[in-house]
């Protein structure tokens, strides 16, 4: 386990829990608690049986014909967009809920970028019972009108974010304000691989699922459990860390996170915090953190909500740092034009963070080889974003 | 005996600190304001390195920080406003902030320049204590500069203990489980918990912090406590017209008879 995280909360030198005293008593709680419980055997089946009868999982590993015929690789597609809500964050989010339960926390906070890991919450909260709240920032809610809905259908409160850049890193400050408030009986269910330990460490294994069921669908198709390629969208990363988990330590596979460029990694408009970040800690964390030179974080930016966040995981950090995997960036439009080349060529219209990691063929070489991308979301939610860009 | 230990030894109660933002109204303020409350015969000043995050702030403090950092404030600023500041007030002065700006600036040339402008202790809200001890606490130990931690109602008494073991100058008391700018009249929990923290004999002072706002919630805090921190509402007040006379007044309604 060279690669994930030590009894300390750290990836290599990232990671830790960099928290003010207001949140100790939280943290702790999940720190001393969080292992034991989802280790227990009642945890395990109730987690699987959620994931199998309301996620619909396991998830399709489905051999992309027209695209491999395209690029001359063997592309599977983790299909985790075709999960209850739409992409993999309701993985995470069931985990999450049954995690609070345990600790019996009756309220629930979350942050939201994109407003799937929003819907997720709000899903797993109407599907509990319990009381919840999602901060999202205010740029985020105009371009995500229809998960905003979603969420109030649901029976979310739905609190804008309206302070710095007014998307996900502010509706995460906001998140955290409000579990400052309310310490005693609210959960805040982070959404991604991001946050004080030890929610990095467990949103990865809630999302490890992915890959769990990888190694089983692959030897299947291909005899070996493992393929050369492993390609994942890179937000905060949590369907890259549950899709790259079991193989951290396989070193035959090319393990490669997509980050959003924006409109160019020299313009001042870009979300590629392994290209444009220094160490630095945010949100709880030490981590790559796009950042100015006197240590006040930049506001980042993607066409993508979901990948618009100034941070990475400290896992992506520590795997970027170490070389063990190949962080790249891509633009907005390219990420859109292979949104699209998707949408046309298997009949699958991806979420825009998604088909980040669909524009990478022509950046990477990997002719003749098996590669496995994981299709983290789909594209309902993007309808609007796709219209106004317009070019199809 | 640095300024904040000397403080304590000689006064017991009624201690007021006053938080204010670095930059805020505008960039050159600093020695206005921190001259003025001298004059003023407020006991401790603390200086807020604004944050483009800061998580445990309200609203107040939030845009008192954007505006600061709008205005061109950081750390290099600071420490050249403050250079000298020891020809014009002997008062106390602390830092109080968030770890990144800090950690950019890189510890070991932030602690000299802290040792170069004479300056007397630090808040670090989200420092981890090992990081503390790793890469703060033997330079603070030998120089004799305070590091102030804060605890909270939810803060466990063998926590406690620890952190009051690590920290010198005072213990900054959370005055309930908040964010800065909440209003707050003591309830009977909140007064439990400051009877609790007075039944362990720590070791360090107490200043009650958060939701300190007026005359009333002041004394209220004095009777928990050494003294207390105001913040939020000491930056409302502040008048970008008159900046001296806004404090003046400030600080004599919570200090009047
Ligand atoms: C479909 C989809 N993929 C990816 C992401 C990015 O998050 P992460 O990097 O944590 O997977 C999001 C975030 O909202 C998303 O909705």
């Amino acid at each position: 386990m060279k690669y994930n995280v030590n009894s300390s909360g750290f990836y290599g030198d990232f990671g830790g829990a960099y928290i003010p005293e207001m949140l100790f008593s939280n943290i702790d709680e999940l720190n001393k608690n969080y292992l034991s419980i989802v280790e227990e055997d009642s945890f395990k089946k109730e987690f699987n049986y959620y994931l199998k009868k309301y996620v619909g999982r396991p998830t399709p590993l489905y051999y992309a014909n027209r695209l491999s015929e395209k690029y001359g690789s063997k592309i599977y597609l983790k299909r985790e967009d075709l999960c209850h809500t739409g992409a993999h964050k309701i993985n995470n989010t069931i985990g999450q809920i049954l995690l609070a339960k345990e600790l019996k926390k009756t309220k629930i906070i979350a942050e939201t970028g994109a407003g799937q890991h929003g819907v997720a919450t709000a899903t797993v909260c109407a599907l509990m019972g319990m009381e919840c709240v999602i901060y999202m920032g205010e740029i985020d809610i105009e371009r995500q009108r229809p998960n905003v809905e979603r969420m109030r259908i649901l029976g979310a409160d739905v609190r804008p974010a309206t302070s710095g850049s007014k998307t996900l890193k502010d509706a995460t400050n906001e998140a955290m304000r409000h579990w400052i408030n309310n310490p005693d009986d609210t959960h805040y269910i982070i959404g991604s691989v991001v946050g004080p330990h030890p929610y990095p460490d467990m949103v990865a294994r809630f999302q490890s699922v992915i890959s769990e069921e990888l190694l089983v669908q692959l030897n299947k198709v291909e005899g070996r459990d493992y393929p050369d390629f492993i390609i994942a969208c890179v937000g905060g990363g949590s369907n890259a860390a549950g899709i790259f988990y079991h193989y951290l330590d396989n070193s035959k596979v090319k393990l490669v996170g997509v980050e959003a460029a924006g409109l160019g990694i020299s313009t001042n408009k870009s979300a590629a915090t392994t290209k444009l970040g220094k160490k630095g800690v945010l949100h709880g964390s030490k981590t790559l953190l796009m950042q100015d030179e006197n240590g006040q974080v930049t506001e980042p930016y993607s066409i993508s909500a979901g990948l618009d966040y100034p941070g990475i995981g400290p896992l992506h950090a520590h795997l970027s740092d170490s070389n063990r995997g190949i962080y790249i960036s891509v633009e907005d439009d390219e990420a859109m034009n292979a949104g699209i080349e998707l949408s046309r060529l298997e009949g699958i219209i991806p979420a825009i963070e998604t088909a980040h990691a669909f524009s990478v063929f022509d950046k990477i070489d990997m002719k003749n080889k098996v590669v496995v991308i994981n299709l983290s979301g789909r594209g309902d939610k993007d309808l609007e974003t796709y219209i106004k860009w317009g070019k199809y | 005996m640095n300024r904040i230990n000397k403080l304590f030894k000689e006064k017991t109660d009624n201690i007021l600190s006053i938080y204010f933002t670095a930059g805020y109204p505008s960039l050159n303020d600093t020695e206005k304001i921190i001259k003025t409350l001298d004059e003023c015969g407020v006991d401790l000043i603390e200086i807020g390195m604004p944050f483009s995050d800061p998580i445990a702030d309200g609203p107040v403090i939030q845009d008192s920080s954007n505006i600061a950092i709008d205005n061109g404030m950081n750390l290099n600023v600071l420490f050249n406003q403050l250079y000298g500041i020891r020809k014009i007030t002997n008062i106390p002065i602390v830092l109080m902030g968030y770890i990144n700006p800090v950690y950019q600036f890189g510890y070991e040339k932030f602690i000299n320049r802290m040792m170069e402008c004479d300056l007397d202790g630090l808040i670090l809200p989200d420092l981890p204590l090992d990081d503390y001890k790793s890469n703060f606490k033997s330079i603070f130990d030998k120089e004799n500069l305070s590091f102030i931690s804060l605890i909270t109602p939810n803060t466990s008494n063998d926590r406690i203990k620890k952190i009051d073991e690590n920290s010198n100058g005072f213990i900054y008391m959370v005055s309930s489980s908040s964010i800065t700018g909440k209003k707050s009249t003591f309830s009977r929990d909140q007064i439990q918990y400051f009877n609790r923290i007075n039944n362990l004999n720590l070791k360090n002072p107490k200043l009650i912090g958060f939701g300190i706002s007026d005359k009333l919630s002041f004394e209220n805090a004095c009777d928990y406590a050494n003294g207390a921190i105001i913040g939020t509402s000491f930056i409302k007040n502040l008048s970008n017209i008159n900046i001296k006379d806004s404090i003046k007044n400030f600080i004599a309604n919570i200090r009047s008879l």
